[in-house]
C-alpha cells in the first residue's frame, strides 16, 4: 500500500477529533427559527383571551405600521422576566399585540395586573395551534410585524433591555 | 419532631412547575376512533420530531406543545389530510429539521450515495489486495 492511502485513518482521526474540538468550544444553537421570516403571517383568528380586550386575527397585524407580535404564557418564568423590557418598548410608541399560549382569563389577568400591560390585542391560543403556524417553538417569542403583514424578525426567548435599540431599529426599517 | 418537620413541609411544598394553565388538548392522549386514520396519525407522530425535548418523537415525548402537535396532528387527519401535506406544512414552518425521515433535498444527496461510494472503495481495495497476492 503506498504512502499516501496509510495516511488516510490519520486524516480520517484529525478531522473527526477536529470535529468534537470545535462543537465542544462552539456549541450548536439549540434555538429553533422560524422559516417564514420575510413571508406573510399565516392564517389563524384567536378569540380574545380577556373580556376587556379584543382577540387577535391576522388581519389585524397588517394595518400599516409595524408591530411587535409577543408569544407569551402567565405561566412561564422568562416572560414575566421580559415585562419590563416590552412596558418600555410600548412607552417609546411600539404597538405590541400578544398570543396567550394555554392560558386562563384569571391567570393572563393576574400577570397583566403584575407586571404591566403593554398589548393592544390578546389571543388566546389555548391549543398552541397559531403558535404553531407562525413556527415557533416555545414562550417567549416576540416577531417583528411590518406594516403589509410580513414577518420580519423573530426573537426566540425573553427580550432584555439590551435589546430595545434593535427592536426600534428593526421597527424603523419595517416602516 | 425535625424529621415530621421535613416531611411536613415536603408534602406542602409546591413544585415550582412550568406547566400551562390548561389540560392536555383533546387529541393529544387519545386515539381516533376509526383505526386505520389513527394508524395513519402513529406513524407519522414517530416521525415528527418534539420542538421542546428535540432527541424525541412528538410520539413520544410529553411535552405540551408535543401534545398539541398530536392533536393537530389527529384532527388534521380526521379531516382528510394526507400526512405528507401535513408533513410538509410542518416543514415550511420549521425546516426539514422536524421530519425526522430523511430528505432527498441535494443537502442530503452525500447521505444517500455515501453507502454506493463505500462499497465501491472497498470493492476496489479488495481487488487490489488480491491482485498483489497473486502476484507473489
Amino acid at each position: 500500500m503506498s504512502r499516501g492511502l496509510r495516511l488516510i485513518p490519520v486524516v480520517l482521526l484529525i478531522w473527526v477529533i477536529g470535529g468534537f474540538a470545535w462543537r465542544l468550544i462552539k456549541p450548536a444553537d439549540p434555538a429553533i427559527h422560524s422559516q417564514l421570516i420575510n413571508r406573510p403571517v399565516p392564517a389563524f383568528v384567536l378569540p380574545a383571551a380577556l373580556p376587556d380586550k379584543p382577540g387577535l386575527a391576522t388581519a389585524d397585524l397588517a394595518t400599516g405600521e409595524p408591530r411587535l407580535l409577543n408569544v407569551f404564557a402567565s405561566w412561564c418564568i422568562p416572560c414575566a422576566g421580559e415585562t419590563a423590557t416590552l412596558n418600555e418598548l410600548h412607552r417609546r410608541g411600539v404597538r405590541i399585540d400578544a398570543i396567550a399560549v394555554r392560558d386562563t382569563p384569571g391567570a393572563i389577568r393576574d400577570f397583566l395586573d403584575r407586571h404591566g400591560d403593554p398589548y393592544d390585542r390578546i389571543g388566546a391560543d389555548e391549543r398552541s395551534n397559531a403558535q404553531i403556524s407562525l413556527g415557533s417553538s416555545g414562550v417567549p417569542e416576540t416577531f417583528v410585524i411590518d406594516g403589509r403583514g410580513v414577518m420580519r424578525h423573530q426573537y426566540v426567548g425573553a427580550l432584555t433591555a439590551a435589546n430595545i435599540p434593535g427592536v426600534l431599529r428593526q421597527m424603523e426599517e419595517a416602516r | 419532631m425535625r424529621r415530621a418537620l421535613l416531611i411536613l413541609a415536603i408534602l406542602v411544598a409546591q413544585p415550582l412547575v412550568a406547566d400551562s394553565n390548561l389540560p392536555p388538548a383533546y387529541w393529544a392522549n387519545r386515539q381516533l376512533p376509526d383505526a386505520a386514520q389513527e394508524a395513519r396519525a402513529q406513524a407519522l407522530m414517530a416521525e415528527l420530531r418534539c420542538l421542546v425535548c428535540q432527541g424525541q418523537s412528538i410520539a413520544d415525548s410529553d411535552a405540551e406543545l408535543a401534545g398539541d402537535m398530536r392533536d393537530l396532528v389527529r384532527r388534521r387527519i380526521a379531516a382528510g389530510e394526507r400526512p405528507s401535506d401535513i408533513r410538509a406544512w410542518l416543514v415550511q414552518r420549521y425546516g426539514s429539521w422536524i421530519s425526522f425521515k430523511p430528505t432527498d433535498e441535494p443537502a442530503a444527496w452525500p447521505l444517500w450515495l455515501a453507502p454506493a461510494v463505500l462499497l465501491f472503495a472497498g470493492a476496489w481495495l479488495l481487488r487490489r489486495r488480491i491482485r498483489l497476492r497473486a502476484k507473489r
